[in-house]
């Protein structure tokens, strides 16, 4: 292979997408700034692949160093890029969801204030998405890292006059600084033993020394993970995803289903060589993993809100990713990554649509009947459901049932994980089959917000006003949205035969892919029989099948069920509809006190007290020195000629008595 | 013969009358006037060396001091009509416009 990939272009034409916009975005015709931004996306969708059909004939990792960035004593850390199969595959889920949801965008945010800012915010945040995957070392990793944080932040906010997404914003922004945090911690301690920040060199050192086992590489993956759980959503960095769903829904696909909030599954799968010799910390992200899994869909379950639904359905997905990497079978975790871009993207630009449709309505309970009003929305949506449900042969199933089953055989501590993974999928399946009811079947539950359209608003979380859809009545989204539903649909119908495991008669083409880079698994090797893959497959089929029915009891052939069961279950029901009040938990342990301490301590006392207190002592010092030295400077001549002969005397005296005392 | 400490007793003496005049005198003109009086005691002590050492160094200062002084004089006058102008008074204790 000869010439380079000119790797750089990949990020730095969404950035300069991103200035364009963003400088003179306000002042182009919006068309003009629209085609800014999707070429702006298309071209690095292009390049990548144009590089997937050279890939082949590369010797990977190809790195590409664009010139050192700092370099201080025996650290140095340079602008490189780097390309392998991980990258690659991530590169083609970016650029490829990306620049089907920037499509999408055009439609949905055609009639919004402020199209050409969401459009440079959308393309800065490719650009730092794209700088995540392709850099070769943790600190330019951590560079988008953090900028996909900022884009996420803005995002979330892009309704700035609307104080709840400002402070969902603000809570998405302070919630993963504290994974940040974790981050930087391991990058200090990497650092610290290896001298460098590059991921070939700090591989080859650990691959060198097979006796490095836990110790302070636990202590490094630990850190890791704190960093990943935040950025990806789970458990105890979780409660910034639901609220973020307060940003448009484009950015919701975009940054919270399909790409940012895979980045920490990313990272864990990128330093899988760390995590490898740490069986400490492969089990706690494992657990990680079930727990945030289980937990969000229960949560999942009762929400109302469209939007929210889907959003603990992501950090419930992602817990599953999360789990695969704890049982080391990374590939699937990157196979669930990527089907799930495909199935979630499409599920929040489909409800999106629903949205759309409905004039910016999100509350389930007053959709419905909507199947013959929005048909192609309604059929893409439900090919999103079975995927995400984890229905045959839909993409959810094979990545889904992959991962259960690399944490069955993995034994131990597996067996109970792919338990509550199991317990999961039933659960999903029924969650989502409870929003595929609640909005698309049965008769519109709209005329019911008049009757009780107070109580329905006060309870709900919905901000948009439900009035203003009535005047244009249910419509179609225009065929700008719909492209990329249908497009994504069918990825994710057919996305999971990219990885089909060889107990079915597949390939597994993914878990091929990513062998020589990530291992084929810790336990495929162990040539378990095909059998228990097609009875383990068996039997998750038949717990998705088992949410299905349930769902279809309860919101479809007796829609009266779900009332009487959350009036009999009080307390579970409200324990579920307030999140397992994980938000106010958290609020009085750790934000209230905080704040107080904040307040009263640093602000009361060491800031106005200290160091205010040392500024104006400061100043009343040389004030008052001032006030009794400036009567010198009277303005009188005669004063200070007086002093000046005063001087010279005292200059004569000291000199001839100086003299004499040498006689 | 005159002994050349004479000169330089007579200088210090027109010296201190200068200087005890300045600290003195409230007129503005005869402050400039005690200048002008020390500025000619140390002329005299000038003089007074270079006679004695035989060298005209000292005797060309004096040129130099002269020509200055009635640069001085020249400039200083016209700021003393000036002041006088604006606040019809010589005494150089109401004259102190640079106070804090």
């Amino acid at each position: 292979m000869t010439g380079s990939l000119n790797l750089w272009l990949i990020p730095l034409v969404p950035f300069a997408g991103f200035l364009v916009n963003g400088l003179i975005g306000r002042k182009l015709p919006k068309a003009f700034a629209t085609a800014v931004a999707l070429i702006a996306t298309l071209i690095p969708f292009l390049h990548v692949v144009k590089i997937w059909f050279q890939f082949p004939s590369l010797t990977v990792p190809y790195v590409e160093s664009l010139g050192t960035w700092i370099w201080t004593g025996n650290f140095h850390a340079d602008f490189a890029l780097q390309l392998d199969q991980l990258t690659m595959i991530m590169l083609l889920v970016v650029t490829g969801v990306g620049f089907l949801i920037h499509i999408y965008s055009v439609g949905y945010m055609a009639h919004e204030e402020g199209y050409w800012r969401f459009f440079a915010y959308l393309n800065l945040f490719m650009f730092f998405m794209l700088t995540l995957v392709l850099s070769e070392n943790f600190l330019l990793m951590f560079v988008g890292w953090e900028g996909v944080g900022l884009a996420s932040y803005l995002l979330i906010g892009f309704y700035f006059l609307r104080d709840s997404a400002v402070n969902a914003g603000k809570k998405a922004f302070v919630v993963n600084r504290i994974g940040d945090f974790g981050f930087l911690l391991a990058m200090f301690l990497l650092v610290a033993h290896f001298g460098t920040l590059s991921f070939s060199e700090v591989f080859a050192q650990v691959s060198q020394h097979p006796e490095w086992q836990g110790g302070f590489l636990t202590a490094i993956a630990l850190f890791l993970v704190l960093g990943a759980t935040g950025k990806s959503a789970q458990i105890p960095l979780y409660t910034w995803l639901p609220d973020a769903m307060e940003g448009p829904t484009p950015v919701s696909a975009l940054i919270h289903a399909a790409t940012m909030v895979t980045a920490g599954v990313y990272m864990v799968a990128r330093t899988h060589i760390i995590f490898d010799r740490s069986p400490l910390a492969l089990s706690t992200v494992a657990i990680i993993g079930a727990a945030t899994a289980f937990f969000a869909a229960t949560v999942g379950m009762v929400q109302t809100d469209i939007k929210r639904v889907l959003a603990y359905s992501t950090v419930s997905q992602l817990g599953y990713m999360f789990l695969a990497c704890g049982v080391a079978a990374y590939s699937s975790a990157i196979f669930h990554l990527i089907t799930h871009a495909f199935f979630k993207g499409l599920l929040f630009l489909a409800a999106g649509s629903v949205i759309h449709a409905l004039g910016g309505e999100q509350d389930m309970r007053v959709m419905g009947g909507l199947r013959k009003k929005i048909p192609i929305t309604f059929w893409t949506m439900t090919a999103a459901v079975f995927a995400i449900s984890g229905i045959p042969p839909f993409a959810g199933f094979f990545s889904k049932d992959e991962i259960l089953y690399q944490a069955f055989i993995s034994g131990g501590l597996g067996r109970i994980l792919w338990f509550v993974g199991l317990v999961t999928a039933g659960l999903t399946s029924f969650y989502m089959f409870r929003l595929w009811y609640l909005t698309f079947t049965g008769e519109s539950r709209a005329n019911e917000i008049e009757e009780h359209g107070a109580a329905v608003h006060a309870r709900s979380d919905s901000k948009l006003v439900v009035e203003a859809e009535h005047a244009h009545g249910v419509h179609e989204s225009p065929w700008v949205m719909l492209l990329p539903l249908i497009l994504l649909a069918i990825l994710a119908t057919t996305g999971g035969f990219l990885g089909v495991p060889s107990a079915m008669g597949g390939h597994d083409e993914i878990g091929h892919f990513l062998e020589p880079l990530l291992g084929s698994g810790a336990h495929a090797a162990g040539g378990e029989s095909s059998g228990l893959a097609l009875s383990l497959a068996a039997v998750s089929v038949l717990v998705a099948l088992t949410g299905l029915f349930a769902a279809h009891i309860l919101y479809k052939a007796k829609p009266e069920l779900p009332h009487k069961l959350a009036t009999q279950l009080r307390a579970l029901y409200a324990l579920l509809l307030n999140k397992y009040w994980v938000d106010q938990i958290y609020g009085a342990l750790i934000v209230t006190p905080l704040l107080l301490v904040s307040r009263y301590l640093l602000k009361g006392l060491i800031d106005r007290g200290v160091i205010d207190g040392a500024g104006f002592a400061a100043g009343a010092t040389a004030q008052g020195f001032g006030a009794i030295v400036q009567r010198v400077q009277s303005g009188n001549i005669r004063s200070y000629a007086g002093w000046l002969a005063l001087g010279a005397a005292v200059l004569l005296i000291v000199s001839y008595f100086g003299f004499t005392a040498h006689f | 013969m005159v002994p050349t400490s004479y000169y330089l007793v007579l200088s210090a003496i027109l010296f201190t009358i200068g200087v005890a005049a300045f600290l003195i005198k409230r007129n503005i003109i005869t402050v400039f006037m005690s200048i002008e009086l020390m500025l000619n005691a140390v002329n005299l002590s000038f003089v007074a060396f270079a006679h004695q050492w035989h060298q005209v160094n000292g005797q060309i200062f004096v040129f130099f001091v002269m020509v200055v002084a009635a640069a001085e004089a020249a400039v200083g006058l016209a700021i003393i009509i000036a002041i006088f102008r604006t606040r019809n008074t010589l005494n150089v204790d109401e004259i102190d416009l640079m106070k804090l």
